[in-house]
């Protein structure tokens, strides 16, 4: 790894790996990466292979494409090279990463490949992959992430899962996942695909239903175009709305301090902490979806959670040994509620729609981040709707019962508020909102506390609804964080992850759930095993000519 | 707010007045305490003025007021000893560091686990002997007991302050719970089991004071070590009031061996019972029971919890900083017993691993010098009996010997050998019934019991037959 801050920010100006073009109805991305263009300086980007910043790259589109292009109704991703759509990650990048890193940039990737699917399902931007060339391990997946696969039929295009026999390791970003549940491929020929180095072309792809469509060379740009038209007859999207840009977010990091308009992170190194806190607006929200595409970037509900997704993902690259993350909001209540009111207003409005599916994506975010979560709920915190839904992401809350006392003038005390949004405007991974995840197998506890929408709690009745863990008073606070703080950081980093991502999805299996916890559980262990790692392992003996040695127990 | 001036009515050192948090512990838990003390505290003479020390404050002069106090009216202190300036943690891990004088997280479970532990013993013999002023041989023991009694009533105050001040609303539940655990109670018992053994006479009260409450200084004293400043404050406080306790009971067990011996010159026999005296072999079974139960105490030879708050910096040894070792104890090892089938041995450990064998060598070296100056006492009257203090593996229920059958001279014995011996070493009903029957109240000034001798002087300067408690 550098030592150099990951940024995420980016637009398609500065775009190394990806070209853009739209066409409306049509969009298509092409993957070209520059080999020179990696994060480090140890490997080369060959053969369309992938690092973190390629998909950074492809993230970045991704939201563009969903807010700025509203005509949008088809996005075509496709290679730019020739015979290969893509190699998937690349391997020495892999090799050299440390384990966190590898983690890190696995979670990353499933995340964008997830709000892939996210945008054709509920943005109704339909992803179409066309794959003019071998698509290997992550290429294919990226491909699996689309909801059809167009191949070209050229006696040499495949598509593999090579990891294994190549590797000694798992496809890391939903790619076996996908094929057994979104492609409904049977397992023993998904079996045979995953352990067949050269992958599988043509008809065979076809017929195992590994794509959707097959075109030879000549005629797979008349394919692409004809599934395209198809497709866009699919999409609700609006032919004549006009996008809203995203501009660059203003961030400012001053040593311990992260400051963006309302999101502010102030790191604690002492208790290996940072502090998260999110504004309420202080001025009036737009009310309908014209005026918040009228307010574009601006809007409080756009530009606040486009600042803690990127907070996330700093902390989550850049600080991996601050393992807490303390929650906190301020402002008024009333502002939170004003703006997130557009929502159930207007709900069908396309930017509405993206404003609601992008929290939702940010606070699934949160979820799947390997961080402990504590939300401070203090007097002139705003934990309303869409901010209460910090306190329901978090593994431990507290809410100080009563006010700071020995203030000259002591502020009133905190309340929260449970609104609409927190009855299934943001769902979990396992497809739950975050009230019924809390209330998983009792329902008579979740009916309760659905009741109480609209309702300013203070401490007591928060606590009675079970919305917050503790309710310490203004005597106990200071100690009752400070040692919560102090012992979480005591606690093994690897046994809190593993305790936290198992209390925090309840409930039913999803592909998503799968995804982040069986694939990517056996995946940190796979790559923690000498298999994998050491010295006579896949990953460090890959092209050098040497075979692994491989330690034959079965564990 | 509060209606009484709390920090009038509890003398104390840790600003009370200025300390919100202290002050709500106290208004919520003294109410509880106050019942807890009415119902559990001194079944008789509740309201007779009583000549009580009081701690008003830890200097010399401070610490040792005595006056007729009701105990009800008795000013529960909370003290800490004078802090010592850039204090360094002396052993484990974190040796040289400057001392916490706030929880660290980390630390927070441990840390209130061993307060809860030292804590629960202090009301929990205040239980065990709450019948026994009935039965006082003398005002002066009375008042002695009582002395003991409010003592460590103040030594669960001072652990129920440090669990107020420092550990929040878990705490102050541990507080509540130390009120709510009763010696005896099969539902709810004291968490040590040797607190859970009545104290039904007063020889089993002397060799309590001298047995038990020993263990207890031990355990204070390796407190007084913790990098956890308010602690190791506290419990240095409390060492000097746990002195009068063993001081109650050395000379109680002494005062019991001079009446044996007087009876036994008076009456030319070495059968002093029936004279209404106890036995030489019958004091030796309480010593047998009293030391064993109290080795228990210790835990097990080895333990891990001990070696984690040791490298921790929680608790260390007896006088760790007078200690010539590296403090780490990592590297240096000892010989602990080792108990088998095939007899009695020891095995080699780390010291670490062994810091409860260490802590009990030493007070076992500490029990020894009053058996020494009892003996003294026989020997002086040209008595050739010698009272001893058992094998560590002798009817012990913790470590390496639990479950087995050691003789009081260290030998592994069959079930059959032990059945045939044990009413020898240990007191029997018979034994007890008759210290039992030997059991009645004296309350004229300067009268003693017939199985005890007086005093050698009163407390205080005052003369043995001052009025120690007003009837």
């Amino acid at each position: 790894m550098t030592d150099q801050t990951i940024d995420f920010r980016t637009d398609p100006s500065r775009y190394r790996h990806w070209k853009l073009s739209i066409e409306p109805p049509v969009a298509t991305l092409t993957m070209e990466v520059d080999p020179d263009g990696g994060l480090r300086s140890d490997y080369e980007l060959k053969t369309n292979s992938y690092d973190l910043g390629v998909d950074i790259e492809l993230h970045d589109a991704v939201e563009r494409l969903r807010f700025e292009h509203p005509d949008v109704k088809v996005v075509v991703v496709t290679g730019g090279l020739d015979k290969i759509f893509c190699a998937g990650a690349n391997i020495q990048m892999l090799a050299g990463a440390t384990h966190e890193h590898k983690v890190n940039f696995c979670k990353f990737t499933n995340e964008t490949r997830n709000s892939i699917e996210d945008a054709t399902d509920n943005s109704r931007q339909i992803w179409i992959a066309a794959v003019n060339g071998t698509a290997a391990g992550g290429g294919y997946e990226l491909a699996l992430a689309c909801d059809e696969i167009l191949l070209v039929d050229d006696r040499s295009s495949a598509v593999s899962l090579p990891e294994i026999p190549l590797l000694a390791v798992l496809p890391g970003t939903g790619g076996l996942t996908r094929v057994v549940e979104k492609r409904h491929v049977r397992r023993d020929l998904a079996d045979a695909f995953a352990t067949r180095t050269e992958g599988i072309r043509g008809q065979t792809a076809i017929d195992w239903g590994l794509v959707d469509h097959l075109a030879p060379a000549s005629g797979f740009h008349d394919l692409i175009a004809q599934r395209v038209a198809e497709r866009a007859a699919d999409s609700d999207r609006p032919a004549d709305a006009t996008g809203i840009d995203l501009t660059p977010l203003q961030r400012s990091i001053d040593g311990d301090a992260v400051e963006y308009g309302f999101v502010k992170v102030a790191i604690d190194r002492s208790t290996g902490s940072a502090a998260i806190t999110v504004s309420a607006p202080s001025t009036d929200q737009p009310t309908t979806g014209e005026e918040l595409q009228a307010a574009g970037a601006e809007a409080w509900l756009v530009q606040a959670v486009r600042e803690l997704d990127d907070a996330i993902l700093h902390l989550r690259f850049n600080e991996t040994e601050i393992g807490t993350w303390v929650l906190r909001t301020v402002g008024a209540i009333d502002g939170v509620v004003q703006a997130e009111t557009v929502i159930g207003a207007d709900p069908d409005h396309w930017l509405v729609r993206e404003v609601r599916l992008l929290w939702a994506r940010t606070l699934k975010r949160l979820d799947v981040s390997a961080r402990s979560l504590v939300a401070l709920v203090e007097p002139g915190s705003c934990f309303a709707g869409t901010l209460a839904e910090l306190v329901l992401a978090a593994d431990r809350s507290f809410m100080l019962d009563g006010t700071w006392e020995d203030e000259d003038d002591p502020p009133p005390p905190p309340s929260m508020r449970l609104t609409a949004a927190n009855l299934g405007w943001y769902p979990m991974s396992n497809d739950l909102s975050r009230l019924q995840t809390r209330f998983w197998g009792r329902d008579a506890a979740y009916k309760a506390a659905a009741e109480l929408v609209g309702k300013d709690l203070l401490a007591d009745a928060a606590a009675r609804a079970e919305l917050v863990t503790f309710t310490p008073d203004d005597i106990d606070w200071p100690d009752e964080i400070r040692l919560t703080l102090e012992e979480r950081n005591s606690f093994s980093p690897d046994a809190l992850t593993g305790m936290e991502a198992n209390y925090r999805f309840v409930g039913p299996e999803t592909m998503e759930t799968k995804i982040f916890s069986r694939l990517s559980a056996w995946q940190n262990w796979i790559f923690q095993r000498p298999n994998a790692v050491g010295p006579e392992g896949a990953l460090q003996r890959f092209g050098t000519g040497s075979r692994p040695d491989y330690d034959p127990r079965r564990v | 707010m509060s209606n009484v001036d709390i920090d009038a009515k509890i003398p104390n050192n840790v600003d009370l007045a200025g300390d919100r948090r202290l002050q709500r512990a106290l208004e919520q838990w003294q109410p509880k305490f106050v019942r807890w003390w009415e119902d559990l505290g001194p079944a008789a003479f509740k309201r007779n003025p009583v000549y009580l020390r009081t701690a008003v404050a830890v200097g010399q002069e401070g610490w040792a007021n005595f006056d007729h106090v009701e105990m009800p009216d008795y000013r529960w202190g909370v003290f800490l000893a004078e802090p010592e300036p850039d204090r360094r943690i002396a052993f484990g891990d974190h040796k040289g560091e400057p001392v916490w004088q706030e929880v660290p997280g980390e630390y927070r479970s441990d840390l209130r686990r061993l307060i809860v532990v030292q804590g629960d013993t202090e009301p929990a013999s205040v239980e065990q002997q709450r019948h026994l002023s009935l039965t006082a041989p003398s005002l002066y023991d009375m008042r002695n007991l009582f002395q003991v009694n409010v003592e460590e009533g103040r030594h669960l105050w001072a652990m129920v302050y440090l669990l107020h001040r420092y550990f929040g609303r878990d705490g102050r539940q541990e507080a509540d719970e130390m009120l709510e655990r009763h010696s005896g109670d099969p539902d709810n018992p004291r968490i040590l089991g040797a607190f859970n053994e009545e104290t039904p006479d007063w020889l089993s009260f002397f060799m309590f004071t001298y047995f038990t409450d020993r263990d207890g200084k031990y355990q204070l004293a390796s407190l007084r070590e913790s990098a956890f400043d308010p602690l190791s404050r506290t419990c240095d406080f409390m060492l000097k009031e746990e002195a009068h306790h063993m001081f109650v009971g050395a000379t109680g067990v002494g005062r019991v061996v001079q009446r044996t011996i007087d009876l036994m010159h008076e009456h030319d026999t070495d059968d002093v019972q029936p004279h209404g005296g106890i036995n030489l072999d019958v004091l030796q079974k309480y010593v047998n029971f009293h030391y064993s139960v109290s080795l228990d105490l210790f835990g097990a030879e080895t333990s891990t919890n001990a070696a984690n708050y040791f490298a921790a910096g929680l608790k260390g040894r007896f006088k760790e900083e007078s200690r010539d070792d590296d403090h780490q104890l990592k590297s240096v090892y000892r010989l602990v017993p080792e108990a088998t089938d095939d007899g009695i041995g020891t095995r080699e450990v780390t010291q670490l691993a062994a810091l409860n064998e260490t802590l009990r060598d030493d007070y076992t070296e500490d029990c020894q010098k009053g058996v020494d100056r009892w003996n003294r006492s026989l020997a002086d009257a040209g008595i050739d009996f010698r009272l001893r203090l058992p094998h560590a593996g002798f009817h012990r229920d913790v470590g390496t010997f639990r479950s087995r059958h050691v003789s009081p001279d260290g030998l592994l014995l069959s079930d059959e050998e032990w059945q045939a011996n044990a009413s020898s070493w240990l007191p029997t009903d018979a034994d007890r019934a008759h210290v039992q029957s030997l059991m009645v109240g004296v309350t004229e000034p300067g009268k003693m019991a017939g199985w005890v001798a007086p005093p050698s002087r009163g407390i205080h300067q005052q003369p043995v037959d001052y009025e120690y408690v007003k009837i």
